[in-house]
């Protein structure tokens, strides 16, 4: 057994061990750390892959910010969840258990990780390789796709971006900022 | 959060740092992992690390939620502006080849203001969800 998959299981064993104790808490700030330290484990198995990019995403996304929100969030809401009052809670083990063993079912045609004659390796990815060093020049090609051979999905993905900023701000508003905190007290 | 000295001076040591490493992000990623998304993350973290230690008024004043409603919008128009660019010089939309005399200068530039756009839109729209989310906890 090489290092790599030692690192792997070692990874994925603290992230299920991690999903059953956040299932099984009650406590929704231990919750929000529990899910940062998932993120983290799961930024560690992406550079594992050698996803050095997909990694800095979910290590600075999933274990940075999404965690301040979730724990802002939390100072408006309960500290504590609500005990759970499902009537039958054999019907969503069961309903679990079939998902989980289609999923593992599906996993058994999946190529091999790395496997060069993957339908993934074959479509455009080869073109990738080969041009974009002479149409693009830039050694970072994850860079090259996202922002050029890709541009229409990330002006896309960008445009997602500003238009929750807009949903939530016409949602929640700005209402703290000290200028109308002095306007209050002037009126 | 006045008394907390231990977590002021880390964090006054540490803000400058995390930002400049924020551009770094930005502007090396042709050569290296990271980009306009990651950096405008890591920028909007460095900001909040400092709103967290230091008190959300003072941030406010420092960064302005006016300023960064223009600057969220701003990004995407510059994203958008240069494939109106691309257009204009003769390209298809997003076309980054007519933007320079060289195809692959045109590329460096184009893929340079793409990140960029995405970075402070990112930043600053990160930002303004913290300032909506935390901003709401205090006496309301």
């Amino acid at each position: 057994m090489n290092l790599d998959s030692v690192i792997d299981i070692l990874l994925l064993a603290f992230m299920a061990v991690i999903a059953i104790a956040i299932v099984r808490i009650r406590d929704l700030f231990g919750i929000a750390m529990l899910f940062s330290i998932f993120s983290l484990l799961s930024a560690g198995v992406f550079t594992v892959m050698d996803a050095a990019d997909v990694a800095f995403t979910e290590a600075a996304v999933g274990a940075g910010i999404s965690t301040i929100l979730m724990l802002a969030t939390l100072t408006r809401t309960a500290r504590k969840e609500k005990p759970s009052n499902s009537k039958n809670p054999a019907v969503a083990l069961i309903v679990v258990f079939v998902t989980g063993a289609l999923l593992v079912f599906g996993t058994s045609d999946l190529p091999r990780f790395g496997d060069p004659q993957a339908p993934v390796h074959q479509h455009v990815a080869p073109r990738y390789i080969e041009e974009s060093p002479k149409e693009i020049g830039i050694p970072n090609m994850v860079t090259s796709v996202l922002a050029s051979y890709r541009g229409y999905d990330t002006l896309g993905e960008t445009t997602v971006i500003f238009t929750a900023g807009i949903a939530v701000m016409a949602l929640l508003g700005m209402r703290r900022s000290r200028r109308r905190e002095d306007d209050e007290e002037i009126d | 959060m006045l008394h907390h000295t231990v977590l002021r001076v880390v964090a006054k040591l540490l803000v400058p740092v995390i930002l400049l490493f924020a551009f770094y992000v930005q502007f090396h990623g042709d050569y290296s992992p990271g980009g306009g998304f990651q950096a405008g993350v890591i920028f909007a973290a460095g900001i909040i690390l400092y709103a967290l230690i230091f008190g959300l008024d003072d941030t406010m004043q420092a960064v302005p939620p006016g300023v960064l409603k223009i600057l969220s919008a701003s990004g995407v128009l510059l994203y958008a502006g240069v494939g109106i660019e691309t257009l204009l010089l003769g390209g298809n939309y997003l076309d980054y080849d007519f933007l320079a005399h060289e195809p692959t200068h045109g590329q460096h530039l184009g893929i340079f203001l793409v990140e960029l756009g995405v970075g402070v839109t990112v930043a600053s729209t990160m930002l303004l969800l913290y300032y909506a989310f935390a901003g709401r906890e205090q006496g309301q």
